[in-house]
């Protein structure tokens, strides 16, 4: 932290690319000087043979993973500084993609509800702050929430028939909600203008500050998304999560431990559909202009895959997955022809050798007691 | 006093009767046993004892009160528990997750509390921590907590199923065919952990093929076929039930 601060202060002395490589050495510095058994760590690191080293990585997994949050903190915070305006425009878009990855993890990930027609949950959230702020000029701030309660309301509404239904048919049924809404959005001129969509929708401004920077949206939408992944992280290793878990694992058995399984499904519906209507609002109001063309079927898919490709249920897994599946097509625009043939070859490969995604969802250690 | 009472309880599937009119009471405290050649209905029996087929007659009485057509999360939580004829364990989770959502209905940690994670909220989850692995122990799975439940010894298996079930804190326990695919020594050890659980105030229904078992461990043990109850009697008697060996055996035998 301390070494964050002073990092920081001597930035506008030595320049971005000086003082993070100061911060590096400074990092590796107290990390081999601290002591362990009356060594430097350094020295008793050192002194390990290549399998003990490895032994103590794997026994300790809070190793790497206790300043793993710092590192990803630090990475957020350099990348506007870092990148050019296109380029955090880019992961922008990508942390909107990863608070609707999130969402559906919930319902896919956790519960294991095969839902395709996600993308109307976005586009309900979309829609709902573009009419509130053109018709009434909500403010953003104002409008998120109501967004996700219009987004999860609409979760439970599609849930109440659909969830009757599992696997194909359900997938079947989500499918066509989202097309419906789409429909919807195209075809009611009086509300929605139709495919011509909603313009003018305002950039969002908070206690007189114009929030309406790359920089801002940046923040915004980053912000967004790490408070998706906190609430999930809790929530997935809670009695919340497990009881999902267990839904998703043996339906019947999970009901013949007392589990409300309709509820908790109709539950992890209304919280992923709650999180895409959140990144809808913010999404309508970056673009300032939204049409239904922006809420396909090809949408919901993309959003699948990042779930699917990330690893269903884990939490870093989908986020993952989501920055991938927006950052890597924009790396290889040079080769734009092959992109596709790329991309599907990495999901025949993921599917065949590793089902469980990038990062497979963890199981519960009794050793490092969380739960 | 009676348990469970079931009164003329009939399921057709569409002219099939698997089960016709059946009458059965458990008592409290005690190890019913419930036999009967492959198809005569046991397992069906359970199925509509814990919601999962609505009856086509009949009533079933849990501790005095009508529990016909409750769905099956609302019976546990009355204190009807049970384990599957084929395993359903939740395979991916570990030993422990497997008993902590047997739990779950004993917890009180909603979403908010979850996301916030106070004081209280912490010492719930490390309790609850504790009492599975207490559970795990109590059903000789102790030391095997984190293994994956799908990875465990078949025996294992069997054994954590009981565990999970447990953990709902029941009344009446079902058990079905709990011994299947077990060698001799692990069905010594099945039956002094069934004995453990009826000791420990927890009335047990038993589906069993292995007669020896029955009428080793049963206070009183039923016997079904095709779809009726042919006999209702200590495990003395049901030994020499002529009825009961012509449904095993054949009508020669008897």
């Amino acid at each position: 932290m301390v070494l964050l601060i002073v990092g920081l202060i001597s930035v506008p002395f030595i320049g971005w690319w000086k003082a993070l490589l100061l911060g590096l050495f400074g990092a590796i510095y107290i990390w081999a000087t601290e002591t362990e058994h009356k060594k430097p760590r350094l020295i008793s690191t050192l002194m390990l043979g290549r399998t003990t080293l490895l032994n103590r990585i794997r026994q300790y997994p809070s190793f790497h993973f206790s300043f793993l949050p710092y590192v990803v903190f630090a990475l957020f915070v350099l990348i506007p500084f870092v990148f050019n305006r296109y380029q955090t425009e880019i992961i922008t878009l990508a942390y909107i993609y990863v608070t609707l990855a999130i969402g559906l993890n919930y319902i896919v990930g956790l519960c294991g509800m095969l839902a395709l027609g996600y993308i109307a949950f976005y586009a309900i959230g979309a829609y709902t702050y573009a009419l509130l702020n053109t018709q009434f000029g909500v403010n953003l701030f104002v409008a998120l929430p109501i967004s996700m309660v219009t987004g999860g309301l609409a979760g439970v509404l599609v849930s109440l028939p659909a969830l009757r239904l599992r696997g194909d048919y359900l997938a079947i049924v989500t499918l066509g909600f989202g097309e419906i809404v789409r429909i919807v959005l195209n075809n009611w001129d009086s509300l929605t203008a139709g495919p011509n969509g909603i313009m003018g929708i305002a950039r969002p401004s908070l206690f007189g500050v114009k929030m309406g920077t790359p920089l801002g949206y940046y923040l915004l939408a980053g912000g967004l998304a790490a408070l998706a992944m906190f609430v999930q992280n809790r929530l997935a290793k809670s009695r919340t999560g497990r009881a999902w878990e267990a839904i998703r694992e043996d339906q019947l058995a999970a009901a013949h431990s007392g589990i409300p399984v309709f509820r908790m499904k109709l539950l992890a519906m209304a919280l992923g559909a709650a999180w895409a209507g959140a990144a809808g609002a913010i999404f309508a109001s970056r673009q300032t202009h939204i049409s239904p063309e922006s809420f396909t079927f090809l949408e919901s898919v993309l959003v699948l895959c990042m779930v699917v490709l990330g690893g269903m249920g884990s939490v870093w897994g989908p986020a993952i997955g989501a920055l991938g599946l927006i950052i890597i097509p924009e790396l290889l625009r040079g080769v734009e022809l092959y992109r596709m043939l790329a991309f599907g070859l990495l999901m025949v490969w993921m599917m065949q050798f590793r089902r469980g995604g990038l990062i497979p969802s963890m199981r519960l250690k009794t050793s490092s007691r969380v739960a | 006093m009676s348990l469970l009472e079931i009164r003329g309880l009939c399921k057709y599937f569409s002219g099939v009767h698997a089960v016709s009119n059946v009458e059965l009471t458990v008592e409290q405290d005690s190890i019913h046993g419930l036999i009967g050649p492959n198809g005569s209905g046991k397992t069906t029996l359970f199925n509509c004892l814990t919601g999962i087929y609505p009856l086509t007659a009949g009533e079933i009485s849990f501790d005095g009160k009508s529990i016909s057509g409750f769905p099956t999360h609302h019976l546990a939580q009355l204190g009807l528990a049970r384990t599957f004829q084929n395993l359903r364990l939740f395979p991916a989770m570990s030993a422990l997750e497997n008993v902590l959502v047997g739990l779950h209905i004993h917890q009180r940690t909603g979403i908010w509390g979850a996301i916030f994670q106070s004081a209280h909220v912490k010492s719930e989850i490390a309790d609850f921590l504790k009492r599975g692995q207490e559970l795990l122990e109590y059903c000789g799975l102790g030391g095997r907590e984190d293994e994956i439940a799908s990875s465990l010894p078949y025996g294992l298996q069997r054994r954590l199923e009981i565990a999970r079930a447990l953990a709902v804190k029941p009344r009446l326990l079902l058990l079905d065919e709990p011994a299947a695919g077990m060698n001799p020594a692990e069905t010594t050890e099945l039956k002094g952990l069934i004995t453990r659980i009826r000791e420990s105030g927890i009335t047990v229904l038993l589906i069993e093929h292995n007669v020896k078992l029955v009428l080793g461990l049963c206070d009183r043990v039923t016997v079904m076929d095709s779809g009726s109850v042919i006999a209702d009697d200590i495990p003395e008697r049901i030994a020499h039930d002529p009825r009961v060996i012509e449904a095993y055996l054949g009508k020669e035998a008897a």
